[in-house]
C-alpha cells in the first residue's frame, strides 16, 4: 500500500499557513483602497484564483503534449488533475470578480474580454469532463482528452484578443490602462506585497491541490486494476 | 534488398513522390464525399433546409425591420452558417464511423493526414456550397446586396478556420456515447474567435467601413486558420488511432 509521502504532507502543512497568513493580510495588512473601499480586498484573491486557473489550463496542455508523445497514463492523470482544479479556481475567479464588479460597475456582469475570456476557458474545461464522460476506452478517452486540451488552450488567447478589440473597460491594475477603464487604482507597497503573497499562496494551494489529485488518480487506477485481476 | 533488385522493383512499379500520393489520397477522400453525397444528397438537403428555417426563426425572433437588419445581418448570417456547418459536420463524421468506413480508410496504405485534409475540404466545400445558395437567397428575402468581394473572403477564411477545427473534434464526438450532443459542446467555445471575427469583418464590408477597421480583424481569421490547421495536423492521429 502506497502511503502518504512525507514531502506532500510539509507542503499540507506550508499551505494551511500560507492560506490562513494570506487572509489575515488581505484583511489586516492591506490598507483600505480609498475610494472603493472594503471590496476592493477581493482582488487579492480574485486575481490569484484567477492565476490558478490559467496556470492548470497550462499544465493541463503541457499535460496533454507530453502525453501525445510519451504515451505514459500518468500524464493524463496530470491533465485531468489540472483541469479539474482548474474549474473550482476559474469559478472563484468569476464570481468573486461578479461581487467586486457590481458597487464598482453597477453590475454583476459586463461582456469585457477577460470577463468573456475567463468565462469561455470555464465552458472548455466543461466539455473537457464532458468529452471524457462519453468515452469508456481509458486509452482513447486520455487521448481525446489530451487532444482537447490542447486545442483549448490555443484557443483561448485568440478569444481574449478578439474580445479585446472590443472596447473594455476592466481595470488593468499591473502594466498599462487602457483609457475608459473604470475601478483603477494604484497599489501602495502594502497592497503590493499582499498581492504578490496571495499569488504565491495560490500557486501552493495549486500544486497541493495537483499532487493530492494525481495521488488520488493513481489510487483509483491501482484499485480498478486490482479489481480487474479479481474477476480474472 | 539488393541493389539490382531495388532498381528493378523501382523500373517495374515507379514509387509516386511523396507528395504526389499525398495529395491523390487526398483528392481520392474528397471524390468519395462529393460522389456519396451527389447520390444520396442527403447532407446538403438537410444543411440547406437547417439554414433556411435558422433564417426564418431570426426574422420573426428579432423582427428583422429594414432599420434594424442592417446592423444584425452579418450576425444572422453567421450564426446560420455556423449552425448549419455543425449539423453537416457531425453527419459527414457519423457516416464513416456507423458504416465502419472509417477503419477501411485508415487500412488503407495513405497518410492519415490526407484522410484528414480529405475529409476538411469536403466538409468545407459543403459549407461553401450551402453559403453559396444561402447569400442570394438572403439577398432576396432582405433586399440587400450581399455579393461584396471582400464578404465573400470574409466567408471562405471563417469557413475554413470553422471546418479545420470542426473536422477535428467532430472525429472525436463521434467516437462518444454523447456524440449527438458533444460537438456544438466542444466546438462553439474554441471557435468562437472566428464567429466574432467573421461576423465583426462582414459587418464592416457591409457597412462599407475603412479597410483600417476590418484589417485586424481579417488577420485574426488568416492566424487563427493557420494555427488549427498546423495543429489540427499534428494531432489527428491520435483522434483516429486505435
Amino acid at each position: 500500500m502506497q502511503t502518504k509521502p512525507r514531502w506532500l504532507s510539509v507542503l499540507d502543512i506550508i499551505t494551511v499557513i500560507l492560506l490562513i497568513a494570506a487572509t489575515a493580510m488581505v484583511f489586516f495588512y492591506a490598507p483600505t483602497e480609498a475610494v472603493m473601499g472594503q471590496v476592493q480586498r477581493v482582488f487579492y484573491f480574485h486575481v490569484a484564483a484567477g492565476w490558478v486557473g490559467m496556470l492548470a489550463f497550462l499544465v493541463a496542455a503541457i499535460a496533454g503534449v507530453a502525453y501525445l508523445a510519451k504515451g505514459n497514463r500518468k500524464w493524463d492523470i496530470v491533465g485531468l488533475s489540472a483541469i479539474e482544479i482548474g474549474i473550482v479556481f476559474a469559478f472563484i475567479n468569476i464570481v468573486t470578480g461578479s461581487i467586486w464588479a457590481r458597487p464598482i460597475w453597477n453590475t454583476w456582469w459586463t461582456w469585457d474580454p477577460r470577463l468573456t475570456t475567463a468565462t469561455v476557458m470555464e465552458l472548455i474545461y466543461v466539455a473537457y469532463l464532458m468529452l471524457r464522460q462519453g468515452i469508456e476506452d481509458p486509452d482513447r478517452r486520455a487521448r481525446f482528452g489530451a487532444v482537447y486540451a490542447i486545442v483549448g488552450f490555443l484557443s483561448v488567447p485568440l478569444t481574449f484578443f478578439s474580445a479585446r478589440l472590443f472596447r473594455t473597460i476592466h481595470p488593468v491594475v499591473i502594466g498599462s490602462n487602457e483609457a475608459g477603464a473604470q475601478g483603477q487604482f494604484d497599489m501602495t507597497p502594502l497592497m503590493l506585497q499582499t498581492f504578490m503573497f496571495s499569488l504565491i499562496t495560490f500557486s501552493f494551494v495549486f500544486a497541493d491541490l495537483l499532487w493530492h489529485r494525481i495521488r488520488l488518480g493513481q489510487l483509483a487506477e491501482k484499485v480498478e486494476q486490482l479489481r480487474l485481476k479479481l474477476v480474472d | 534488398m539488393k541493389p539490382e533488385t531495388a532498381i528493378l522493383a523501382s523500373e517495374t512499379r515507379p514509387t509516386p513522390s511523396p507528395l504526389s500520393s499525398f495529395l491523390r489520397a487526398m483528392g481520392a477522400v474528397i471524390w468519395k464525399d462529393l460522389v456519396a453525397e451527389l447520390r444520396s444528397r442527403e447532407l446538403l438537403s438537410a444543411m440547406l433546409v437547417f439554414a433556411l428555417l435558422v433564417i426564418i426563426i431570426f426574422n420573426f425572433a428579432l423582427e428583422l425591420d429594414p432599420k434594424t437588419r442592417a446592423g444584425v445581418t452579418a450576425g444572422v448570417l453567421w450564426v446560420t452558417f455556423i449552425f448549419a456547418g455543425t449539423l453537416g459536420l457531425n453527419r459527414s463524421m457519423a457516416i464513416e464511423k456507423d458504416r465502419g468506413c472509417m477503419d477501411g480508410l485508415l487500412l488503407a496504405p495513405i497518410d492519415r493526414s490526407a484522410i484528414y485534409f480529405g475529409k476538411a475540404i469536403g466538409n468545407l466545400i459543403f459549407m461553401l456550397i450551402v453559403e453559396i445558395i444561402v447569400l442570394p437567397l438572403y439577398s432576396l428575402l432582405y433586399n440587400i446586396n450581399l455579393f461584396k468581394p471582400g464578404l465573400m473572403l470574409v466567408i471562405l477564411l471563417g469557413s475554413i478556420g470553422y471546418i479545420v477545427v470542426g473536422t477535428l473534434l467532430a472525429t472525436m464526438a463521434v467516437q462518444a456515447r454523447t456524440r449527438d450532443i458533444l460537438l456544438p459542446i466542444l466546438l462553439f467555445p474554441v471557435a468562437l474567435p472566428v464567429l466574432m471575427a467573421s461576423v465583426k469583418a462582414s459587418n464592416g464590408f457591409l457597412q462599407a467601413l475603412p479597410m483600417a477597421e476590418i484589417q485586424p480583424w481579417l488577420n485574426l481569421l488568416i492566424v487563427y486558420d493557420i494555427i488549427f490547421t498546423a495543429v489540427a495536423f499534428m494531432v489527428f492521429d491520435f483522434v483516429v488511432e486505435e
